[in-house]
């Protein structure tokens, strides 16, 4: 499928403010001044953007406990997710969810997740009610190699192959699950998995933007038809630790630095556009540093805002009690 | 045994099975009069008054206060002074060696719901079929069983119509509109799908307005605390109803409806609250209300349409009703004959059946 | 009106609305059942044929068999009613909540709270439980103190057939996620239960014994119970308040504070198992809050702290039963130890 030009400054616009994003809360973080514990999606950026750059606002996503990128992918707001993650009350979720449940179900992103493999069924949920209600939607679940060994994933896709649902399940395998190898903890081919729930599945390097998205695209379109779910397998990378402060021993001492000097995705990205002369690096400079003051402006923000009063402590728990 | 007269368990409503006696009004020995009330007989829904259905005294009661006994069982014995013991005794063995319990329910006739151009309308029919119609319209909130003692005394001399007004009871909750017009005619058109001519109309409260409406095509009219013959309106009952959800607040709201709220049963308030929870209930009740007593008080008058009927008109009140005063039968056109009962609430077809039957086959014979 | 059973009553509520609201959708195993097999469809309607009926009616797309896949169709249900469908969902048996919990308490409970308020979640969850069905340690639970534990969740638990009518047409309707029990010796229990649909508020209590002498709370099937020992104490002289809280959560405490403040004596009759359970959390609520209002200790009738035994000789010890209940409120009559001065 060729894309635009509005359309790859849009892809490139949308994986700097993730690689951005990522970068500027691993230097907060440090500081001490987010609570809790994040997880970072950097390195992963052509996944998130390459699936959501096929979905409409109606279209569903449920992400991960890595779900900055989903949502930066899907629309969320960002000044909104800066705020989130720094426990604010102007942030999206109001400051009762943090870095783990962001969620914008304006958007159709049903919220990152803390439990591993707990968005494939609620992938399915939102592929269903496409379904009964015929609106034409269709519903991406996002999981890592460890869910993909979850058996929530398992049951997610064979309802969803049994059901005949519009659902597309993205495994974006970074490597390691916490600190453990995919490679380890991966009996057979996920591929064949899929294969083995009726689901037409294919590999794709995840590092690469276009490949992302002309397979998340073909999947899509496919079960926006009516033919029922796919199955993408992406070899991806993160860059950071599983939680920042994660001092990444597990991995091997030059990994991260061979991934960004060799296949870090905005790279490929700015290369294979920049060889076929369909964007020039001066509009691309120009992204990276509105991007740059963007996440400048979000980060201001989100520290000077007030917290969440002790009224909210109580509110927002049921619709009614 | 001539002379001899027993008093068994009323059937007061036709779906009551069982029944106990709450309190014996007269004691053992103790004279009484053909219609005086005996004893108090207590029913899940209500308690009331047993008349005596001869004159003698009572010379003894079978069945002691707080037990539950079928309906036909024998409760007393009414003499007329010359049966000696023994004869009671050998009266009493033999009614209990006659009685067979009805079967459960079974002979209950069941309510039917008769399909009319504005919906549903819920009816239970009691009388002979060639007998002459009459039909019993409840008040705001009500439904056809408000009728239960009453129907049946009127049955034995009329084809009874109880209905449920839209909104209530088993009826559409769909309402035509809520003013006493928009009622008449849901009444109206349930008339015309059941093939109902002109009949004689018994209503209550809210239900005696919608009667007046209809005066024309009756053939009497009898009405039992009739809304639309003044102003005054308790609005705390009206606003009470409907705000009651749990069945002390309705309690204390039905309360006002009698004389002696030590009448209301735990199934008539259980029942009232059911009924507010249909789906459709609460705006229904909602919109009469506001149609009919905006700012607390009866907008519509009907004095003029009562002077101007022709039919033979009873106008029927408990001198105690707390919901719309008494005084509203004071200054009617004289052809409209006026009975008062004292120590009456709201509700004397509950509080005074007997009476009130008596009337009401009295303007129906005029 | 007519005479119904609790599995009608449940039946006619989700017929009813499911007429009402296409957003309705009905899943779970062998909900309709036959899905896929040579013989007839709608073979089972449910396990216990609670469900029979509605797939003729509203098609395969509305009435949706699952594979036996707890995990995927409750999550699937609550990824549904995150989404715009109003599912009732049927988790068979409460015991297979070890499977799926994870979306329930974890996803569903949760999403209003952690998205900061903008999530709506009408998600209704059936569920069987209670013992005396010879069905043994995995198939006769109660556990509803556990889903009560969890902020966000409402527990409702109908103790009649018009009580569950009204209990479910309310869950359906209801924009939070509602676990609705439904014990499986009520099934066949019969009621009156009106034709039109109606709804009972949740969080209100309902008193279905008014008395004097001693309170009685009671959940589900229990409430049968505690009106029967009630009925047996009266006519012995002690007149009982019975108080069916109807849900969990909400749970209205105020009205059995009332009642106990008006009794100055408690019993508190659970079928779950005895260690935080209901009658544990109501016995603290009411020690902390009326507490100078008790003429003598709080007394709970709960099973044994064991699993459900499988022989029937077993079984029916392990219940709670009238003789138990009544021997409470006996006790509870008998220690005049704190009367007032």
């Amino acid at each position: 499928m060729q894309l635009s030009r509005e359309e790859l400054l849009r892809a490139y616009r949308s994986m700097c403010t993730i690689r951005q994003f990522e970068e500027r809360v691993h230097a907060e973080f440090a500081t001490g001044d987010i609570p809790g514990f994040v997880h970072l999606y950097a390195g992963e950026e052509a996944s998130a953007v390459g699936v959501c750059m096929n979905l409409t606002e109606r279209d569903s996503i449920a992400s991960t406990h890595r779900g900055h990128g989903h949502c930066i992918a899907k629309g969320c707001d960002v000044a909104g997710m800066m705020a989130e993650i720094y426990g604010r009350k102007s942030g999206l979720c109001a400051g009762k969810g943090g870095s783990m449940h962001i969620a914008d179900l304006d958007r159709g992103m049903l919220g990152a997740n803390g439990i591993v493999g707990g968005g494939a069924p609620l992938a399915c949920g939102a592929a269903l009610t496409a379904k009964t209600l015929k609106t034409g939607a269709v519903a991406v679940a996002f999981g890592g190699d460890g869910a993909s060994n979850q058996g929530t994933t398992a049951e997610a896709m064979n309802l969803a192959s049994v059901w005949r649902l519009p659902v597309v399940f993205v495994l974006e395998d970074n490597g390691y699950a916490e600190s453990t190898a995919s490679a380890w903890s991966i009996g057979g081919d996920p591929l064949v998995r899929a294969e083995g729930f009726g689901i037409p599945g294919v590999r794709v390097d995840g590092h690469d933007f276009f490949a992302v998205h002309a397979a998340a695209g073909e999947a899509i379109a496919r079960a926006r038809d009516g033919g029922g779910p796919g199955f993408l397998h992406l070899k991806l990378a993160r860059y950071f630790g599983h939680f920042e402060g994660d001092g990444m021993t597990y991995r091997a001492p030059d990994e991260v630095a061979k991934l960004r000097a060799e296949r870090d995705c905005l790279k490929l990205f700015r290369r294979r556009v920049g060889e076929a002369q369909l964007l020039d690096d001066a509009a691309l400079d120009a992204i990276e540093a509105e991007v740059a003051a963007e996440i400048e402006d979000a980060t201001r923000r989100a520290k000077a805002a007030p917290m969440p009063s002790p009224a909210d402590l109580l509110t927002d728990v049921y619709v009614s009690y | 045994m001539a002379g001899l007269r027993a008093l068994v368990m009323p059937k007061m409503g036709l779906a009551m099975t069982e029944g106990m006696v709450a309190a014996w009004r007269k004691a053992p020995g103790e004279p009484v009069a053909a219609g005086e009330e005996v004893a108090d007989i207590e029913t899940s829904k209500i308690t009331a008054g047993y008349e005596s259905p001869a004159a003698g005294s009572l010379r003894r009661q079978v069945v002691k206060p707080g037990v539950m006994v079928p309906v036909g069982t024998l409760i007393g014995v009414i003499a007329d002074g010359t049966a000696d013991d023994a004869e009671i005794d050998a009266f009493i063995a033999a009614q209990h060696a006659a009685f067979v319990p009805a079967a459960e329910a079974a002979s209950a006739p069941a309510p039917a719901r008769v399909a009319t151009e504005i919906g549903p309308i819920q009816v239970l029919e009691a009388g002979p079929e060639d007998a002459p119609p009459l039909v019993l319209i409840h008040g705001f909130g009500g439904d056809l069983n408000n009728w239960l003692f009453l129907q049946p005394l009127l049955a034995a001399r009329f084809h009874t119509f109880a209905i449920d007004l839209p909104g209530h009871g088993g009826s559409t909750k769909t309402l035509p509109g809520g003013n006493f017009a928009a009622l008449a005619r849901a009444v109206a058109a349930f008339l015309r799908a059941r093939g109902i001519g002109p009949a004689h109309l018994v209503g209550h409260s809210l239900g005696g307005a919608v009667a007046l409406m209809l005066a024309p095509e009756s053939l009497s009219l009898s009405l039992i605390s009739p809304a639309g013959l003044g102003p005054e309106i308790n609005m705390d009952y009206i606003g009470g109803f409907i705000a009651a959800r749990r069945a002390r607040e309705m309690q204390a709201v039905l309360a006002m409806l009698f004389a002696d709220p030590a009448l209301i049963g735990r199934d008539m308030v259980e029942g009232v609250l059911r009924y507010k929870r249909l789906d459709g209930v609460a705006a229904a009740l909602q919109a009469i209300a506001a149609a009919n007593f905006a700012n607390g008080r009866q907008n519509t008058s009907l004095r003029a349409t009562l002077a101007a009927i022709r039919v033979p008109t009873l106008v029927a009140w408990g001198e105690a009703d707390r919901i719309i005063p008494a005084a509203h039968a004071d200054a009617l056109s004289p052809s409209v004959r006026v009975v008062r009962f004292p120590e009456t609430g709201h509700m004397a077809h509950m509080e005074r059946a007997a009476d009130l039957a008596r009337h009401i086959i009295g303007i129906a014979d005029a | 009106m007519a005479r119904k059973s609790f599995r009608q009553a449940v039946n006619e509520a989700i017929r009813q609305e499911m007429a009402r609201d296409p957003r309705v959708i009905v899943m779970g195993e062998d909900i309709a059942g036959g899905m896929g097999a040579p013989g007839e469809d709608d073979a089972w309607g449910g396990p216990l044929g609670v469900t029979k009926g509605l797939m003729p009616q509203f098609g395969r797309e509305r009435v949706l068999d699952t594979p036996i896949t707890e995990s995927g169709f409750i999550g699937a249900a609550a990824g549904a009613a995150l989404t715009g469908l109003r599912p009732v969902a049927d988790l068979m048996f409460v015991d297979f909540m070890g499977v799926c919990f994870d979306q329930i308490f974890n996803q569903a409970a949760k999403f209003k709270y952690m998205f900061g308020g903008k999530a709506r979640t009408p998600l209704v969850i059936r569920t069987m439980y209670g013992a005396g069905f010879r069905a043994a340690s995995q198939h006769s639970q109660c556990l509803y103190p556990l889903f009560t534990h969890v902020p966000g969740l409402k527990v409702v638990i109908p103790s009649s057939p018009y009580e569950a009518k009204g209990l479910m047409i309310e869950a359906i309707r209801d924009d939070d996620p509602v676990i609705f029990f439904e014990h499986k010796m009520l099934y066949d229990v019969e009621d009156e239960v009106p034709d039109e649909p109606y709804t009972l508020p949740f969080g209100e209590a309902n008193l279905t014994r008014e008395g004097d002498d001693a309170t009685i709370v009671a959940f589900g099937r229990m409430v049968m119970l505690a009106n029967e020992a009630a009925d047996q104490l009266g006519a012995q002289g002690i007149s009982c308040t019975v108080i069916d809280p109807r849900t969990t959560s909400p749970l209205d405490i105020e009205t059995i504070l009332e009642e106990v403040r008006a009794t100055g004596r408690l019993v508190v009759v659970d079928e779950a198992s005895p260690r935080c359970n209901m009658a544990s959390d109501i016995a603290a609520q009411v020690a902390e809050r009326a507490f100078e209002a008790l003429k003598a200790p709080i007394r709970r009738v709960s099973p044994p702290h064991t699993p459900v035994p499988f022989s029937p000789a077993l079984e029916d010890l392990y219940l709670p039963d009238v003789e138990k209940i009544i021997s409470a409120v006996r006790a509870v009559m008998a220690a005049g130890g704190r009367k007032a001065a």
